[in-house]
């Protein structure tokens, strides 16, 4: 009762600094902040994959493109209203994350982290090829809006997202993508299929993939493809395993790392932030290797304990 | 180092005589680009350049293997490492040092580099653990996953570091061979082409040796196959890692050195190469030596050929064509195509 209470207090507070954030912050803060949710949403489809089901992707970054895609063509070019892209981006996402996934639930390791690598490489490489549907290296213009405008759309979306995963994550599903996880072959003696599990986690994760490049296309009002690259699917990754895998919590973490080191390396360095950024990744792993949720586990739990015995 | 040691024996891995089907199709390959060379003089030359630059695939992707075999770890900055070192030989050369000179000390450096790596990172880890359980705090492991994010930091740092030191600026670096052509029988091949398929294929050639036919060879293969009952025989295993970690970086030197010539001197210039690596060593299997070497050949003629004779292969969907193909090969053979399958005890 009491640990429901304290998670309830949590929520509440969280709730509250997201409601009232804009209030202290200049419209270029909430911009800022804007692309916090959208590596949310990204890090929290990411963490459903590999932090609850274990397997590892390095290709989510294409996903986004798809998302992101979607919603600059139908907008642009069908004149569509913006809000109604976000829902289709993140159905053809999810179609895209089940068809990448049924063939990739046969690898493992390192061989998955390469299949989800090619992925990530494809996706930028088709954009350009296919430059009369997308409008290749020029890209795709959509209409500029304000930072708070972004601010709230983003953080609207995104507590959608986590309600989703959090319902998604305590169910019957859930409790199947940790079996899964955590033995194949426990999880196949209890009756689960193991390829349909995974291939829906793909799905699932993907289209939360899509709908952040949905976010993240509305706020650089512009679709490229060379903001969709490599590098981004490396960000993700590095949200998810900062924030910690296996646990919404630390997500937010995550996105803020992701979202504001380079924005804060540029600070410290005008001639370095690449270094500062390399040198932060490798240090907060070293560190905490289980991410900063894994911190707040040995942090919170031996204080809870304490608590307990307390009364 | 123990604790991971002493769930090995639970992991059995059961080695079956290389595939018929595999060995069959590689020699039905040669034989056809033999037959197609002899017939056509563009064929013959798109072949031998991309035997060049599969070579250089070939190196860093055995580099790959070595590291992931060592340590299972895949290194994601194993391109920056020979980027960087790379830099450091033509800093030597500007200090007017000759070619060859500068070629060795380079080699040199890269292996102290490589070695002190993992030292260093053994080292920084026994520290935190110690200083950690010293403090009362409870560590877990955070696994592959923590690892893989380490080394694609070492990746951004690197890459970082020497556009900073360097500055980003495409410097041209000089060959260690003429680039004038060599004419067999109306055939122009490129020497550059060949000198570089004769180092690359070198040291493929002195790595087996040494670690077929070496004591330190054999220790270091033990220590990378079963750590702990390498332990009992008396083999420093962490020495023999290091080891491992440092002839990577070795590998990586001479085709970051091969390669530069051709591609020019810049701090993102084997970002395309290691995912072509990446490839050479999955096609061949992450644990076969000999499977990345020839997974990079393969990769190299494959691609020169379609980009010479399929015109809908422009330059931007190489890469695209490639990492497809080996989805395909992945799909049809998982482990890659010198693998062999690992069965685990439940």
């Amino acid at each position: 009762m009491r640990q429901r209470l304290a998670l309830a207090a949590v929520l509440a507070a969280a709730v509250a600094v997201v409601v009232l954030l804009p209030l202290a912050i200049s419209d270029y803060r909430q911009l800022q902040a804007a692309g916090v949710a959208t590596f949310f949403v990204a890090i929290v489809g990411l963490n459903i994959l590999t932090g609850y089901t274990g397997q590892i992707s390095l290709g989510h970054g294409a996903f986004m493109a798809i998302g992101g895609y979607t919603t600059a063509i139908l907008t642009h070019d069908h004149g569509w209203n913006l809000f109604a892209t976000i829902p289709v981006a993140t159905v053809i996402a999810f179609v895209a994350g089940a068809l990448v996934g049924l063939p990739a639930t046969r690898l493992s390791g390192a061989y998955l982290a390469l299949a989800t690598f090619a992925v990530a490489l494809v996706v930028p490489a088709l954009v350009r090829k296919f430059d009369h549907f997308t409008g290749g290296n020029s890209g795709i213009l959509i209409p500029f809006h304000s930072g708070h405008w972004l601010y709230v759309v983003s953080w609207t979306t995104a507590a959608i997202f986590l309600v989703l995963a959090w319902l998604i994550l305590r169910g019957r599903l859930g409790r199947s993508f940790r079996a899964v996880r955590d033995s194949d072959v426990a999880a196949v003696s209890s009756g689960i299929n193991p390829t349909l599990t995974k291939t829906l986690a793909f799905a699932i994760s993907a289209a939360f993939a899509g709908a952040a490049g949905s976010l993240f296309v509305l706020s650089a009002a512009y679709a490229q493809p060379d903001e969709f690259g490599l590098l981004l699917s490396i960000r993700l990754l590095i949200g998810a395993a900062v924030g910690g895998l296996g646990s919404l919590w630390g997500v937010v973490v995550g996105a803020v790392f992701v979202q504001m080191l380079p924005v804060w390396a540029q600070g410290i360095s005008k001639q370095a932030p690449a270094v500062i950024q390399g040198l932060a990744v490798i240090l907060v792993m070293f560190l905490l290797p289980t991410g900063f949720a894994g911190l707040l586990r040995r942090v919170v739990a031996p204080l809870s304990n304490r608590i307990r015995n307390a009364s | 180092m123990e604790a991971a040691s002493a769930t090995r024996p639970a992991l059995r891995i059961l080695r079956a005589p290389a595939p018929p089907p595999v060995v069959l199709l590689l020699a039905a390959a040669c034989v056809a680009l033999v037959i197609g060379s002899l017939v056509s003089d563009q064929f013959a030359e798109q072949t031998v350049a991309g035997l060049a630059t599969g070579g250089i695939f070939g190196s860093l992707a055995l580099a790959l293997v070595l590291i992931y075999r060592a340590t299972e770890v895949i290194n994601f900055a194993q391109g920056q490492m020979a980027m960087f070192t790379t830099y450091i030989a033509w800093q030597l050369m500007q200090w007017g040092i000759g070619y060859w000179g500068a070629f060795v000390l380079t080699l040199g450096i890269a292996f102290a580099g490589g070695v002190a790596l993992l030292a260093f990172a053994l080292g920084a880890v026994f520290v935190r653990d110690w200083t950690f359980e010293r403090m009362g705090i409870k560590q877990a492991g955070g696994g592959v996953i923590a690892v893989v994010i380490v080394t694609i930091g070492m990746l951004i740092l690197l890459e970082g570091a020497a556009a900073w030191i360097w500055s980003p600026e495409i410097k041209s670096f000089p060959s260690a061979f003429p680039t004038r052509p060599i004419r067999v029988g109306g055939v122009a091949f490129s020497i550059q082409d060949l000198g570089t398929i004769g180092v690359a294929l070198g040291s493929v050639v002195v790595l087996w040796v040494f670690f077929q036919f070496t004591k330190v060879g054999l220790a270091m293969r033990a220590a990378a196959l079963r750590p702990f009952a390498a332990r009992l025989v008396g083999v420093r295993v962490n020495a023999m890692l290091a080891l491992g970690w440092g002839l990577a970086a070795v590998l990586g030197a001479i085709a970051g050195l091969m390669i530069a010539p051709t591609i020019f001197l810049q701090p993102t210039m084997m970002d395309t190469i290691l995912i072509y690596a990446f490839a050479a060593a999955v096609l061949g299997g992450i644990e076969s030596p000999a499977g990345a070497v020839v997974g990079g050949l393969a990769l190299g003629v494959v691609l020169n050929l379609l980009g010479t004779y399929v015109h809908f292969v422009t330059s931007e969907l190489r890469l695209p064509v490639a990492l497809g193909m080996l989805l395909i090969v992945l799909l049809i053979k998982p482990t890659g195509l010198f693998g062999h399958r690992v069965v685990r005890k439940v």
